[in-house]
């Protein structure tokens, strides 16, 4: 068995230095603005920042993977570029793209640099996964949360590039790159702002009898009784009305984290080369516990022993975790 | 060039004969030039058609109209790999493809690009269109403002635009069927109980407004687009084809509306007026095209104003 990477989430300097400290093999990142997909207020680096950070993780032995993984909109493709070209004169260690136009950019004029195929670009088949491959020399693709683990074995057996997958944190239910539920209800994109359910629409609503409405935009996303811990709204964790179901139901999924430290001897025997921490947005405590936690365990299952993973269940969402799709078709 | 009207994939799980029907009735009655067919959403559901493509292909093709094939939009399982290289074979029509493997398969083959492949800006439209693309639909989100660049990028590479100016905006994709779901069912024992919902499954907020609608794996809209106001400006930026989204509607009526309004023997104000006399059952939407949340409904001297 291959030692896998460990990625880890780096949403400020403050982050990124805790996940380097905390035993990150690498670490992802973004710039302040719409060309990464966690574009949220108080995150990402500016340029100063990331050079001084990407010091600092080399110092330590740890890669820096820049997200430019969303998709620029038609006469927009300049903040991208110029991205790109950013992120080269400060010597990231790799590209996380999405965007066909982007990743033929980098391509072209940056083919010393690795590049990642992000979740955001939705390469679910060896045959989409080779077609980029091919074309841009991709080196790695970041595969969606949607497959199973022994579909994620078939697929490392098809391609010719590194697999990456989630192991733990937010349970996105939507196939990546491939969801404008934001924007409808707010206007402003994930595919091409980097935004998901943005905290300046966000309302918390209380009744008189004390319950509380979480609402994004001009709609309910769910509604909190005293006794209950409100959430955060987002359209694909709330709850709804639908003639087949007599009362308010999660549509499409509870308010749940993606913990797979369980399946993790397995998915490095399935061949995934590198574990992906998701949680752009978390704080350094956080950043903390999970990567040490997850460092420790990858450690002991390359030693061939039991991985210490019981304290990961306190961090994930109200307490609760799913396998997601990766256990069994039947979360399908 | 004369004004193209389209009439996209049906989205829902519909029954064999009431595909045919809809689809007879399209060859012989809907003013439409264009047809697109096949199974766009759930791999499941299509083999209770496949046996019909051909006679429905020739039916419309006789009647006048191109007809076009468009591909699954998400590829995951054997099956649904299978599925795809097979439909990259297809040389009797044009083919409209909603997912990159297809470029694998496809290698030099024309193809159109469908409006769930994410081409968002003229550096994707010429790359693809150097892969063989002639033709491209918009993605539902994408503000009028970045249509514009796509259709002159379009042009310069031979390539034809096209916007969907009627129906559900399709709004996500997902690998669980949240129809199965609602039903405390899951994919592989699903039922098909999707064809329970011919116009999509309702989602209300808990405080009663209409929200969105699950067909299986996808979500969409609510509301329907509607970009009757808009029309004169879509025709001014290069627009050359205008898709209408299949609903469990009178959709001859629909289409013959905008084919009227397309042809300028109404202008927009009448079409909209002859579209609120259909008393859809869901209000109209224009949001996405000027750069909003899609929900809303912008008027359009304002709108246009500030584009």
């Amino acid at each position: 068995m291959q030692r896998p990477e460990l990625v880890c989430p780096a949403g400020t300097p403050a982050a990124m230095r805790t996940a380097v400290e905390a035993g990150a093999d690498a670490v992802y990142c973004g710039f302040q603005n719409a060309t990464n997909a966690r574009n949220f207020p108080g995150l990402n680096f500016t340029p100063d920042e990331l050079e001084r950070s990407i010091a600092h993780a080399h110092e330590h032995g740890t890669k820096v993977l820049l997200a430019i993984n969303t998709f620029p909109p038609a006469g927009k493709v300049d903040l991208w570029r110029e991205a790109i070209d950013l992120g080269a004169r400060l010597g990231v260690d790799a590209y996380i793209v999405a965007d066909i136009g982007v990743a033929d950019y980098i391509a072209r004029n940056h083919p010393d640099i690795r590049l990642h195929l992000s979740v955001q670009a939705a390469a679910s088949s060896p045959e989409a996964i080779n077609w980029y491959c091919r074309e841009f020399g991709v080196k790695r693709v970041v595969l969606p949360r949607i497959l199973t683990v022994s579909e994620i074995k078939q697929i490392a057996s098809e391609i010719p590039c590194e697999i990456e997958t989630f192991i733990f944190g937010n349970h996105g239910l939507m196939v990546e790159g491939r969801c404008s539920l934001t924007n409808y209800i707010t206007g402003q994109s994930t595919n091409y702002d980097g935004v998901c359910s943005p905290a300046a629409d966000v309302e918390y609503r209380r009744d008189e009898e004390g319950n509380l409405s979480t609402r994004l935009g001009d709609f309910t996303i769910d509604c909190f009784s005293c006794n209950e811990t409100a959430g955060y709204p987002t359209i694909c964790k709330g709850r709804y009305l639908t003639p087949a179901r007599d009362k308010g139901y999660y549509a499409f999924e509870e308010p749940i984290s993606l913990n797979l430290s369980s399946l993790l001897p397995d998915l490095m025997a399935a061949g995934v080369n590198a574990l992906k921490i998701e949680g752009r947005q978390r704080s350094r405590a956080y950043v903390r516990n999970v990567v040490s936690s997850f460092r420790k365990a990858v450690d002991a299952i390359m030693a061939g022993q039991e991985p210490p993973l019981a304290d990961l269940i306190a961090l994930t969402e109200g307490q609760k975790q799913t396998e997601g799709a990766f256990k069994s078709k039947t979360w399908r | 060039m004369k004004p193209n009207l389209t009439i996209g994939p049906i989205l829902f799980h519909w029954p064999a004969e009431k595909k045919l029907e809809f689809y007879a009735r399209i060859a012989e009655e809907a003013p439409v030039d264009t047809v697109y067919l096949g199974e766009v959403v759930c791999s499941k559901r299509s083999p209770f058609f496949e046996q019909y493509y051909e006679d429905v292909a020739e039916r419309l093709t006789k009647a006048g109209k191109t007809v076009v094939f468009s591909s699954l939009a998400e590829i995951m399982l054997k099956r649904e790999r299978n599925m795809m290289a097979g439909f990259c074979e297809i040389d009797s029509h044009e083919i409209e493809i909603n997912d990159a493997s297809a470029l694998w398969h496809l290698d030099g083959h024309k193809f159109r690009v469908g409006p769930l492949m994410n081409a968002y800006n003229e550096e994707t439209l010429r790359y693809l269109a150097g892969q063989g693309a002639t033709h491209f639909a918009m993605p539902t989100e994408l503000p009028g403002s970045s249509v514009a660049i796509m259709a002159r990028a379009a042009q310069d590479v031979g390539a034809s635009c096209e916007v969907q100016v009627f129906g559900r905006a399709q709004l996500a994709l997902s690998a669980r069927c949240y129809h199965a779901r609602a039903h405390g069912r899951i994919k592989d024992n699903c039922q098909f109980v999707c064809e329970l919902d011919p116009d999509g499954m309702p989602l209300r907020t808990l405080d009663g407004n209409d929200f969105l609608a699950i067909n299986g794996i996808q979500t969409l809209s609510h509301k329907y687009i509607n970009l009757m106001a808009e029309l004169p400006q879509l025709r001014e930026i290069g627009i050359t084809h205008f898709r209408l989204v299949p609903q469990d509607v009178d959709m001859v009526a629909v289409a013959e509306i905008w084919r009227a309004a397309l042809d300028g023997v109404i202008d927009p104000e009448e079409g909209q007026q002859r579209l609120d006399a259909l008393n859809l059952p869901a209000a109209f939407a224009n949001g996405f095209w000027h750069g909003q949340a899609g929900v809303r409904k912008v008027a359009v001297e304002r709108a246009l104003a500030g584009l």
